[in-house]
């Protein structure tokens, strides 16, 4: 008990440590950033596995730098929609373009598990975020600002064993930024921890894309988060999206606000009244 | 808290070298027991020598070099024997571990093999090799294939797929995702089938050496038990526990050298 309370609070340093460089950020950044994200064009796509059809025709255009949210309940193909513009499953039939000539470091994800290989320190798990360029002399410097970045350069000789849940999932955005993405896809990358450190990764993932100017895609099925992280949610329901929801709420966004809660209340009625429709047939 | 923390550490000032002591406390308890039954006639010397009586016959037999010498022959017949068989079993588990092709391929025959103990192709090797050192070899590299074979194969087959797509997704070559994520990963199970392989690879040669051998200590065993010099047989049975002992400690070294990342592995 007392080592899971001693975790926390190290979380929470880090927060406030967060919100301070926030700060401080934007006194220095009197220019709009520029933005290193990529659009992405998306018609007629669908995906089969065997018989069993999970998308039936996407077609969506994510501007550069914008975030986006998918929400919708499990099993409704958002999942494999990311997967799809990861590049990790074929495609059945449509189209996914980013716009201009894409490297394999530009397009990067991050999943629910940290997927950290245990057997490396975390500096050189970072380090296999570079790609093919690992091997470059400044590898060991990138890695470390990636670091830097999520606030965990105390760790960089750690075996991953001894970090808690949090401090992973940071290593493994560490090394999904170290090689500069200009588009990262997130498959519910909060899931598997505990409340407060959940707010302390949201705050710390909506910092590195106000920094870094990605364009970010993000599947959960918390659709609080989606509001409160993303410029744009879609609800996806049978293979489809439903639902194209912008979120013209400034940041930086006020946890528990009214403006929030009743955005979130309106997606949360859409989604439960496909659940009812379904449930009738 | 900080009473939990310092609890450990006042402990190790304390008795500095105690922990290194422990595992010895149980053997030393058996062996001065042993004396005392036999000094008190308790137990007869015709069936179990006084540790004191082994301990001489060990002394004149190092002085002849007959001990050293067998020692040695069979040091030798292990260690060639276990990295015959080792080798060609790795081979193997990385192989079928890596390809299905392979496994398809061998993997039935290498289970139909394993069924049949090793021990019962004693006579036909004999008669293969008569009773040359090729026989002695023979075997132990048989007993010694299977389970590292095994324990590659089960290691490189779990490795958690989602690393290795983690690995494929950031770039890594075949070669790369081998050398740092599959061989990593199967590690800690090659490590259990090369401890299983030493017990087996002393097992083995002893029991090739009581049966056909004119040197080693099997051997020396044997031969002790025709002239009735019972105190010789109690001392290769000892000399055995050391080895065996030896090798275990030398794994288990090595296991520390290469899994300290391993949760179970970790000084705290």
């Amino acid at each position: 008990m007392q080592e899971a309370l001693r975790f926390r609070a190290a979380d929470a340093e880090v927060v406030d440590r967060a919100e301070f460089i926030e700060q401080a950020r934007q006194v220095r950044r009197g220019a709009e950033a520029p933005t290193r994200g990529l659009s992405l064009t998306i018609r007629g796509l669908r995906k089969s596995f065997g018989d069993n059809e999970v998308l039936r025709g996407i077609d969506l255009h994510i501007p550069a730098g914008q975030s986006v949210a998918i929400v919708g309940r499990s099993g409704c193909g958002k999942s494999t929609l990311l997967r799809l513009i990861a590049g990790l499953e074929t495609i059945t039939a449509g189209t996914i373009s980013f716009g201009e000539e894409t490297r394999a470091e530009d397009v990067r994800v991050m999943f629910q598990e940290p997927r950290l290989l245990p057997w490396a320190r975390v500096l050189s798990n970072v380090e296999v975020g570079l790609g093919r360029e690992r091997t470059s002399p400044d590898a060991q410097a990138r890695a470390d600002s990636a670091l830097v970045e999520v606030g965990l350069d105390d760790k960089r000789a750690q075996w991953p064993a001894v970090l808690s849940g949090g401090q992973k999932q940071r290593v493994a955005l560490a090394r999904a930024l170290v090689s500069r993405p200009r588009v990262l896809a997130f498959d519910e990358p909060l899931g598997a921890l505990d409340a407060l450190t959940r707010i302390s990764m949201q705050r710390l993932l909506e910092r590195v894309w106000q920094d870094q100017g990605f364009t970010a895609i993000l599947v959960t099925h918390d659709v609080a988060e989606a509001v409160a992280l993303a410029d744009r949610v879609l609800v996806i329901e049978d293979g489809r999206i439903a639902h194209d929801i912008d979120v013209n709420i400034p940041r930086p966004r006020r946890r528990g606000s009214a403006e929030l809660a009743a955005l979130e209340g309106s997606i949360l009625k859409n989604l439960l009244q496909g659940t009812e429709d379904t449930s009738d047939l | 808290m900080s009473l939990i923390e310092s609890l450990p550490r006042v402990r190790r000032l304390r008795f500095p070298r105690a922990d290194g002591l422990i595992p010895w406390i149980v053997p030393l308890a058996i062996i001065l027991l042993w004396q005392v039954a036999c000094v008190t006639g308790f137990v007869s010397a015709r069936v179990l020598p006084a540790p004191s009586d082994v301990a001489l016959a060990g002394w004149k037999l190092l002085l002849s070099g007959e001990l050293v010498r067998n020692i040695w022959v069979s040091f030798w017949r292990a260690s060639v024997g276990f990295l015959i068989g080792g080798s060609i079993g790795f081979t193997f588990g990385l192989a079928n571990g890596l390809s299905q092709l392979s496994s398809k391929l061998t993997d039935t025959t290498l289970q139909m093999v394993r069924n049949i103990p090793h021990l019962a192709l004693i006579p036909l090797v004999i008669l293969w090799f008569g009773i040359d050192e090729s026989a002695k070899l023979f075997l132990v590299a048989l007993g010694v294939f299977f389970p590292i074979y095994l324990n590659t194969l089960h290691g490189i087959r779990t490795v958690d797929p989602q690393l290795i797509e983690m690995g494929r997704i950031y770039g890594m070559t075949d070669g790369e995702l081998f050398r740092r994520v599959i061989f990593p990963g199967a590690l800690p199970s090659i490590f259990v089938g090369l401890r299983f392989a030493l017990g087996i690879m002393w097992l083995t040669l002893i029991v090739a050496e009581t049966i056909a051998a004119s040197s080693g200590l099997g051997y020396m065993a044997m031969q002790a038990r025709e002239f009735m010099l019972i105190d010789v047989v109690v001392l290769s049975i000892l000399i055995y526990a050391l080895l065996g002992k030896l090798a275990d400690s030398a794994s288990r070294a090595l296991e520390r050298l290469t899994l300290s990342w391993h949760p179970a592995f970790q000084k705290h």
